[in-house]
């Protein structure tokens, strides 16, 4: 039975950080997943790939509890959060942060007031100092400079967005963060700065992330592991080299077509 | 779970002033620990953190901070609470969380400024877009093959016919009660005959158009200002003229072309309606049958009267459709900007209709339709 008081986190849970298990995700008549698997570890960069439309997004968003899956379970931090209320799930929603595809970033605050509206949401007992500094830090600590933190969304370049959405997604130190296609858009400098900035935080703050994206260099770059997204299921989860073992079409085209071929041969100089 | 974070203090021999940390460093256990540490002593020389369980940034952050506020040392940290400190420690600090605001004085003043030099910028503004309008329209005559009767066509029913239902509710009832509130007042004097004459003329002349031009005002003209501004948010207005589509052409004039046209329709719609309301008060109240009333009706309200509010509709159409259109195509930045935006060309519509309704009354007089 689930009862009604909230579960709580256990920090020292080694299991599985995401289970995913079963998976069915329709709209209408349209099928997007069916029997889908996922497992994701404790402190690993996993990268989600696969073709535009196939549900990337909509993967996310049934683990982060925005969509309501037909069937299947959900488990994150060993807790199944389906059927649960909001109110029930507060402690392990604490414990991730999101940047959405468009950044989604509240366009009538400054980025630090972005920062701290999660703060206020969720501990508003917080000194109100406190939380300005701690606001501060986190965006710098998102490699923005200093002056960005009072500076509205309107007034960045893309790439300061992203970097300004991935301060909100961790104001309240998640455990767990998830990147819906963070690079994309960006130019390749900006982007080699951000993948460096997620492995730099993911091994600071030791950190699991959840990373969508089309990006042959992040892959190469910053992923411990690749789940290929075809066929409303994940067809494949490795290393880049275990997936290319595999002899499926997708895979091969994916990883050797001639920008993957690329991709591969930056990263063997570097 | 978490333990509440908590520090202990403790002086040695020397004088040396130890602040000793227990309990979870993190954002869930920190509680009010930031308060009472700027409260404390102050000046510890020693910041022990040997008995500290779990931090995070946020607990990283306050030793950082109050380490280097008082140029204290760190001691007894595990690995893991070096790393983050040390982490913390490379960024440097933001400045502020909002820009700087300014004196309040010179914020008035600036306030006084901006307002004025906005009705100017605005008040030209509209006549510039009016002139956009106009060239586009000719622009148009000259090729007639690509005005887009689909998006006029849509218009018309959005405008018009879908206002119908609700024009006429608030017509029928303005009728009725300007009739039951003339009839009142006019019995006083043995007059009530003349409730007819009452809500003939004032619905014909005055109130239909204006009430419908309030109505359309408020129902099209934000829609007007809330669609073209979303698109200019997303970006629609630059692929358009982008892609070699004029704005103008492709939004503004089909609406521009319907508030015009539709505005007399529903006007007209609108007086008739109320007279119908009206008429069936004074059967009702004053034993007028409908018979009668009409052809009192017929009488007593001249044709001029129904010229002039043929007239005013359309130029208040015209009112509607280019404020709504002019803010919309203003909006910049951001979704709140949609909603000033918005209530802006609602207000100034009204605004608009109001004063041009108080020249065409003194103009009609002037030539002698009264
Ligand atoms: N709210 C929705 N309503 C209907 N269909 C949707 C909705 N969200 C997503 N879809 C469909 O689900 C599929 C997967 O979408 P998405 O997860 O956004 O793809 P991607 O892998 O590119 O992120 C798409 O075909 C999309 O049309
Ligand atoms: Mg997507």
């Amino acid at each position: 039975m689930i009862g009604e008081d909230p579960i709580q986190f256990d920090r020292h849970y080694e299991g599985p950080i995401i289970c995913v298990k079963g998976l069915r995700n329709s709209f209408g008549t349209q099928v997007v997943h069916e029997g889908l698997d996922l497992e994701v570890r404790r402190g690993e960069i996993i990268g989600v790939v696969g073709g535009s439309g196939t549900g990337k997004s909509v993967l996310m968003r049934s683990i982060i509890g925005l969509q309501t899956p037909d069937e299947g379970d959900v488990k994150v931090f060993g807790q199944s959060l389906l059927g649960r209320s909001d109110a029930q799930t507060i402690e392990v929603r604490k414990r991730w942060g999101v940047l959405f595809q468009g950044g989604a970033l509240f366009s009538t605050l400054t980025v630090a007031e972005n920062v701290m509206v999660p703060i206020r949401e969720f501990y508003p007992n917080m000194d109100r100092d406190f939380r300005r500094e701690v606001a501060k830090y986190k965006v710098c600590l998102s490699g923005l400079p200093p002056d960005a933190a009072p500076k509205y969304p309107s007034e960045l370049s893309g790439g300061m967005r992203k970097r300004a959405g991935i301060a909100r997604a961790l104001a309240l130190d998640p455990d767990l963060l998830f990147l819906d296609e963070p690079t994309a858009g960006l130019d390749p400098i900006g982007a080699a700065g951000f993948d460096n900035l997620t492995r730099e935080l993911q091994q600071t703050l030791g950190l699991t992330v959840f990373l969508i994206t089309h990006d042959l260099d992040t892959l190469h770059a910053i992923c411990d592991r690749v789940a290929v997204l075809a066929d409303r299921q994940v067809i494949a989860v490795g290393t880049i080299e275990e997936l290319l073992a595999l002899d499926h079409p997708w895979i091969q085209q994916y990883f050797n077509g001639p920008r993957g071929r690329m991709a591969s041969s930056g990263k063997q100089l570097a | 779970m978490t333990i509440a974070a908590d520090f202990s203090e403790e002086t040695s021999e020397d004088g040396a002033i130890t602040l000793r940390f227990s309990g979870d460093l993190s954002i869930a256990a920190i509680g009010d620990l930031p308060e009472r540490l700027r409260d404390s002593c102050g000046e510890a020389q020693w910041l022990d953190l040997s008995e500290v369980g779990y931090m995070d940034t946020v607990g990283a952050w306050l030793i950082y901070r109050t380490a280097s506020n008082w140029n204290a040392e760190i001691q007894g940290g595990d690995d893991e609470a070096n790393r983050l400190i040390h982490a913390i420690g490379n960024v440097a600090p933001a400045s502020d969380v909002r820009p700087d605001p300014p004196n309040p004085i010179i914020r008035i003043l600036t306030d006084v400024g901006e307002a004025t030099t906005i009705a100017f910028t605005t008040l030209t503004g509209l006549v510039g877009f009016f002139g956009a309008i106009m060239l586009a329209a000719f622009r148009l005559m000259l090729h007639p093959g690509r005005i887009r009767w689909n998006a006029v066509i849509q218009r018309f029913d959005v405008v018009g016919v879908r206002a119908l239902g609700i024009i006429g509710l608030m017509s029928f009832l303005i009728g009725l009660v300007i009739a039951q509130q003339g009839a009142v007042q006019l019995r006083q004097f043995g007059a009530e005959v003349f409730t007819v004459n009452l809500v003939g003329r004032l619905t014909m002349r005055e109130l239909g158009v204006l009430m419908t031009a309030i109505m359309v005002a408020g129902r099209s003209g934000s829609a007007f200002a809330a669609q073209i501004g979303t698109m200019k948010l997303t970006e629609e207005i630059d692929a358009m003229r982008t892609i070699g589509v004029s704005p103008v052409e492709a939004l503004v004039l089909p609406r521009f072309i319907a508030a015009v046209l539709m505005m007399p329709l529903l006007g007209f719609f609108a007086s008739v309606v109320a007279i119908i309301g009206g008429g069936l008060l004074s059967w009702v109240e004053l034993d007028i049958p409908p018979a009668t009333f009409f052809s009192r009706i017929r009488e007593v309200v001249p044709l001029t009267d129904v010229y002039v509010g043929l007239v005013k509709a359309p130029v208040f159409g015209a009112i509607i459709a280019v404020t709504g259109c002019y803010q919309g195509m203003q909006v910049k930045g951001n979704a709140e900007d949609v909603g000033k935006r918005t209530t802006a060309a609602v207000v100034q519509a009204i605004f608009l209709v109001i004063v041009l309704d108080a020249f065409f009354a003194v103009f009609f007089t002037w030539i002698g339709w009264n």
